[in-house]
């Protein structure tokens, strides 16, 4: 799938937030130097306040670093302005929520349209794609469903399928189970996984789940905002040569 | 990039329609109101001023007295004799004709129907100053004035009320105690403002004299109607009319007037101003509403814009740009505005048709203010959708995500 000495789809050199100033100041990241080529499934572990969600955000272009560069496909991110970021997010980068951040009230047609809206397909187009992802997720006869009418795992599903229909690079996902239980995790991580295998998504992923982690095929520790530990298991090994 | 804010401003009204009536309501009630309001008062300008120009036209009324007011004792001054008139038209330049009106209050009967009518005694020249036209039958002449003929004509309201459908033409009417033929029926004039101008009998001012009430005096003339010529100015008619009755009444330089000049187009002017201006405090009132309607736009697009930050969390990390949330909640206030206009619009225009009915004026649709509430309706969604609009586009992502 990637070529280990293509240039890397991610590259972070010397990555630096702080937040707030002064003697309230605190340093999330101290220098993180980072490679992720595509179709790599990666976990960044941490206890809380180890600076992997702020991370994780830079990495998904929510926020933006300090110090330090980051290229996202060779293209600086640091010098994009909001709207570039906001249409990066867009085209290329697809994100799933620990607390799943679907719109209350909508059918989860609708939700899953969010992303094309924005991208001005036509009606016709938005609902055979978004209907077609919500089918790839085993929500095909869900379509009408509210949130507030689907358990936590159909609700994930639902959040994966509208992070899908835009055909993203790159899929972030922020404590993708967290708010679930140990046989919908399950579920949730065959399907992420899949999709990593069949279609060859770079998956990001933020948990403090061992069990979770052991899904990706690297494992990133952060602790006081360093990588601590950067390990790839065998699977990785046999999937990337 | 406008045709997709507005398609998602469409899906979130659609998705709180509860709270987007609530939204338009302030609008609705705003916009009726002052459409309504001015609709009405303009209306009621117009049938006060149509009513006093059916009084006639450059008309002027000559009265005993200094007029109302302090200085005026009516009851105190002279009245006016038959040669004043006959002399105001004839030596008064720009003065068309005129017609000295004795009035009495009498008892008149037909059959078992009685009731009590100003009767006024007049020359047939005061159907042509006043504008009076037939609905049937014919005025009195110069030949019933000589004779002192009993005749009479009858206005709507007495032919009602006496006749009823009953043809009232050559019937014998009792007035006082003297029967009179009833020889022409008065086409309505209405009534509004004026009073009931219908409820009147006209007789030769003769016969009032001779056979009605009687005549003790020279001096029984309680108004003389004067119409201008064409084109002369009723205000210098007026100064030439009261120095001519000064001299006629032989009153001293320094002297007080005892008669006053109603100039019905003066009268006009100040009940026309006076019904604008309340037609402009109940515009203002009205537009007060407008704008408090305006303000709940903006607070419930504020309260939403709190409530709804995860909305535009998520949004924001699917790829919209500031621009298109900012796009989004415009589209949504005016959209709102817009339809609160439209509705309010509707509602006015079935207000006005049901009260211009119930309180007697004709209904006129009036464009313009239909479509100056309708643009400040717009713009009040524009305005106050702004500005919440603002603050949240201006949101980042992490933080409106985070937002519980």
């Amino acid at each position: 799938m990637s070529d280990r000495n293509a240039s890397p789809l991610i590259r972070l050199r010397g990555i630096t937030k702080t937040y707030g100033r002064g003697d309230a100041a605190f340093q999330a990241l101290r220098g993180i130097d980072l490679d992720i080529h595509a179709g790599e499934f990666v976990a960044i572990m941490g206890p809380s306040g180890s600076g992997k969600s702020t991370l994780m955000n830079i990495l998904g272009c929510l926020d933006t670093a300090a110090g330090g560069t980051y290229h996202y496909d060779d293209i600086e991110v640091g010098s994009l302005t909001v709207d570039q970021r906001a249409l990066l997010r867009r085209y290329a980068l697809g994100f799933i929520f620990q607390s799943f951040n679907l719109l209350a009230r909508t059918s989860a047609l609708e939700n899953v349209e969010l992303p094309l809206l924005y991208r001005g397909l036509s009606r016709r187009i938005r609902h055979e794609k978004a209907a077609a992802a919500l089918e790839a997720v085993g929500l095909g006869d869900k379509l009408r469903n509210t949130p507030a009418e689907l358990s936590g795992g159909q609700q994930q599903r639902v959040a994966i399928a509208r992070a899908l229909v835009s055909e993203p690079r790159t899929l972030f996902a922020d404590e993708p189970t967290g708010n679930l239980d140990s046989a919908t995790t399950i579920e949730i991580m065959e399907l992420l996984s899949r999709l990593n295998r069949e279609q060859g998504i770079t998956l990001i992923m933020v948990t403090h789940e061992d069990d979770v982690a052991g899904w990706a095929h690297r494992r990133i520790h952060i602790h006081d905002g360093r990588i601590a530990s950067d390990e790839r298991s065998l699977q990785t090994t046999a999937a990337h040569p | 990039m406008i045709w997709n804010a507005f398609l998602i401003a469409v899906r979130e009204i659609r998705r709180n329609l509860t709270r987007a009536f609530l939204t338009v309501l302030g609008i609705i009630i705003g916009v009726a109101a002052v459409i309504t309001m001015v609709t009405l008062g303009q209306a009621t300008t117009r049938a006060v001023s149509d009513q006093i120009s059916k009084l006639g036209s450059n008309l002027l009324i000559l009265r005993p007295g200094a007029g109302f007011g302090p200085r005026g004792v009516p009851g105190g001054s002279p009245n006016f004799t038959m040669e004043d008139a006959e002399l105001i038209a004839e030596q008064v330049a720009g003065v068309a004709a005129t017609a000295p009106v004795r009035m009495a209050s009498l008892t008149t009967a037909y059959l078992d129907e009685a009731r009590t009518t100003a009767v006024t005694g007049t020359t047939p020249a005061y159907f042509q100053i006043h504008q009076w036209t037939l609905a049937d039958g014919r005025f009195f002449n110069e030949a019933d004035l000589r004779r002192g003929a009993a005749v009479c004509v009858i206005g709507n309201t007495v032919r009602n009320e006496l006749f009823g459908e009953k043809d009232p033409i050559g019937q014998r009417l009792r007035i006082g105690s003297t029967v009179c033929e009833v020889i022409g029926l008065l086409a309505s004039k209405g009534q509004a403002g004026m009073g009931d101008q219908d409820d009147t009998i006209i007789v030769p001012i003769t016969t009032l004299q001779r056979r009605l009430v009687g005549r003790t005096s020279d001096h029984d003339i309680n108004m003389i109607s004067i119409s201008a010529e064409d084109g002369v100015d009723t205000e210098v008619l007026t100064t030439d009319i009261t120095a001519f009755m000064r001299e006629r009444r032989h009153l001293q330089p320094g002297e007080d007037n005892d008669f006053h000049v109603f100039d019905t187009r003066q009268i006009t002017e100040a009940l026309t101003s006076s019904t604008r201006m309340m037609t402009m405090l109940l515009a203002a009132v009205a537009g007060v509403s407008l704008l408090v309607g305006g303000i709940g736009i903006m607070n419930i697009m504020l309260v939403s814009v709190t409530e709804r930050t995860r909305e535009i969390g998520i949004r924001l990390a699917l790829g919209a740009t500031a621009g298109e949330v900012l796009m989004q909640f415009l589209v949504e206030a005016i959209t709102l505005a817009c339809v609160g206009g439209l509705i309010g619009m509707l509602c006015a225009l079935a207000l006005c048709v049901a009260l211009s009915g119930l309180i007697g004026v004709p209904f006129v649709f009036n464009p313009m203010i239909n479509a100056a509430a309708f643009c400040f309706s717009a713009v009040v969604g524009v305005v106050f959708g702004f500005v919440p609009a603002r603050s949240a586009a201006r949101l980042d992502p992490i933080n409106a995500l985070r937002h519980e």
